[in-house]
């Protein structure tokens, strides 16, 4: 596994400029909504979640993260019906959990990517499940073989996602 | 104490944040009416993204119009004779219907019902979804600068697709008929059984409501009721497509919309519809009796000049209104249909029709039929 431990010396902390870290997550909240209607099979991705953990783990600050993460899920939660909050406490532990991932491990490489996306979208899941029914009382599906394809889906899609994202990064 | 809150910073904040979100959201379940409790706030996130999917749409939709209406025409004149003969043959089907159409307003004339007509509807077009799989709902391209309402019906060429969930200035929110928190109101074609229509969380259709020991087949229609005050009664909502006996009183009815609500383009905001009385196709009061009069052979008028004999009788019934004929019905001959215009002929129609049942019994005695004057 490409995964391995690295001292907080070594690894690198990037950032963003404003252009992109505002343009980013709304052209994703954009076409996470628009492209189902041509592509059925885009209802699979979740690129805000996506936006969400690359942000994280690039900039390793556990604030930032969790800030992005809940700021990002509740502009996701603006555009359903549903109350808002539910996207966003979701998105607020991910951004969390990725940003101190992030800090503790390498994950610049495609193997790490992958299997830390997996991770984090099972998170997201769970914890909007659980809100959902718990806070919520809404009546949820859930389907494992949908959640496992999911993940999987998203996790490629991360990769390629990333990899094209890295082009914004700027050294600290 | 300092240190501790210094060393602990990053979990503290991020259990503000979540207790802040988790408070909200105790706020907007608690609240019937969450919608205007965050309603600025997604006025503010729709109105950024919608303009952008607007455009793309009128782009798209622009550059398709391009290409199929003057640059790809391949076909076009084979479909356009295709579709002519299919004119025709609707034309002569839409007569028919028309005709009974008229004859069920007078007989709810006659019953004092009031039905509701779709008055006006307007054509909107899908820009965007709401881009979760626990909401399903899509954005039209009218607000409520073109007169789109809370609660105005949604339907396609296909059949029933939601209602007006939310209303912007420029674009209006749509739930549709599988979302879970949808319900209308819906009866059987054929067994008339009513129940309601509701989404569940995987998607499915489902209609509740009806006890396990109706008979309900698969593939039969399920159309709407109009007791719900949104959708208007009689409109297409999909077919049954598999029955199960269910654990509590009611059965298990999965339905198969009849729109395709994975593949919407274009819909229809019924924008006004009117309660009222059906009117009789002639303006006048009508009577069962005249309605019975019609269809039944009537007394002929006495002979002025005929000895009373064997030969009269023949000569009377000849000149009856034959049961087997109905007339003063339009009929469309195909070169009619072409040009337009609308024949009115004699047609033969069985007299053996509903509203004959509800008829005096008087009127239908056998004696006066045959007997001659």
């Amino acid at each position: 596994m490409p995964i391995t431990y690295t001292s907080k010396e070594q690894i690198e902390v990037y950032r963003f400029s404003i252009p992109v870290t505002i343009a980013a997550p709304l052209l994703a909240l954009f076409l996470q909504a628009f492209l189902p209607l041509r592509m059925s099979w885009f209802s699979y991705l979740n690129l805000p979640l996506l936006m969400v953990i690359f942000f994280a783990v690039a900039r390793r600050n556990p604030v930032t993260g969790l800030l992005t993460g809940a700021a990002i899920g509740l502009l996701q939660d603006q555009l359903t019906q549903l109350p808002l909050g539910l996207s966003g406490i979701a998105n607020t532990l991910v951004g969390y959990g990725a940003s101190s991932l992030g800090v503790k491990l390498d994950v610049e490489n495609a193997g790490s990517r992958f299997l830390v996306t997996i991770f984090f979208y099972a998170l997201h899941e769970v914890v909007y499940f659980s809100v959902a029914r718990g806070l919520v009382r809404m009546n949820l599906h859930w389907s494992w073989p949908h959640e496992i394809g999911s993940a999987v889906v998203n996790a490629f899609v991360a990769v390629l996602l990333f990899q094209l994202m890295d082009r914004f990064k700027q050294r600290t | 104490m300092e240190n501790i809150i210094n060393r602990y910073r990053n979990v503290t904040i991020l259990v503000a944040i979540l207790f802040a979100q988790v408070l909200g959201l105790a706020i907007q379940v608690k609240r019937s009416n969450d919608d205007e409790s965050s309603r600025l706030i997604r006025i503010w996130a729709i109105e950024a993204v919608t303009p952008l999917e607007k455009a793309i749409v009128w782009f798209q939709s622009g550059t398709s119009n391009l290409w199929h209406g003057y640059i790809y025409l391949r076909g076009v004149r084979q479909e356009n004779r295709d579709l002519k003969q299919q004119v025709e043959t609707l034309r002569l089907e839409q007569v028919r219907l028309a005709e009974d159409a008229r004859q069920a307003r007078r007989l709810q004339a006659l019953l004092g019902f009031k039905e509701q007509y779709i008055t006006q509807t307007m054509a909107a077009q899908v820009i965007g979804l709401s881009g979760s799989a626990q909401s399903r709902l899509f954005f039209i391209d009218k607000g409520s600068n073109d007169g789109i309402a809370r609660d105005m019906a949604v339907i396609s060429a296909d059949g029933v697709v939601g209602k007006v969930l939310h209303v912007y200035g420029s674009t209006a929110q749509v739930l549709m008929i599988n979302d879970q928190s949808s319900g209308v109101g819906v009866m059987t074609e054929t067994s008339r059984l009513q129940g309601v229509v509701r989404g569940m969380p995987n998607g499915t259709v489902v209609l509740d409501h009806i006890m396990n020991d109706e008979v309900v087949q698969p593939g039969e229609k399920v159309l709407t009721q109009g007791g719900d005050q949104i959708f208007p009664k009689g409109l297409l909502v999909g077919t049954i497509s598999k029955v199960e006996h269910g654990r509590d009183l009611f059965l298990n009815i999965q339905v198969k919309p009849s729109a395709d609500l994975g593949k919407l383009e274009e819909v229809l905001v019924i924008t006004k519809q009117e309660d009222r009385e059906p009117e009789a196709a002639d303006n006048s009061v009508v009577r069962a009796v005249d309605i019975l009069e019609k269809k039944l052979p009537s007394v002929p008028d006495k002979p002025v000049t005929s000895p009373v004999g064997p030969g009269a009788a023949v000569s009377v019934t000849t000149t009856q209104k034959s049961p087997q004929t109905k007339t003063n019905a339009n009929v469309v001959t195909p070169s009619a249909a072409k040009t337009g215009t609308v024949k009115t002929a004699p047609v033969a129609k069985p007299t053996a029709e509903p509203e004959t049942t509800t008829a005096a019994p008087a009127v239908t005695n056998p004696t006066l039929q045959d007997q001659p004057q």
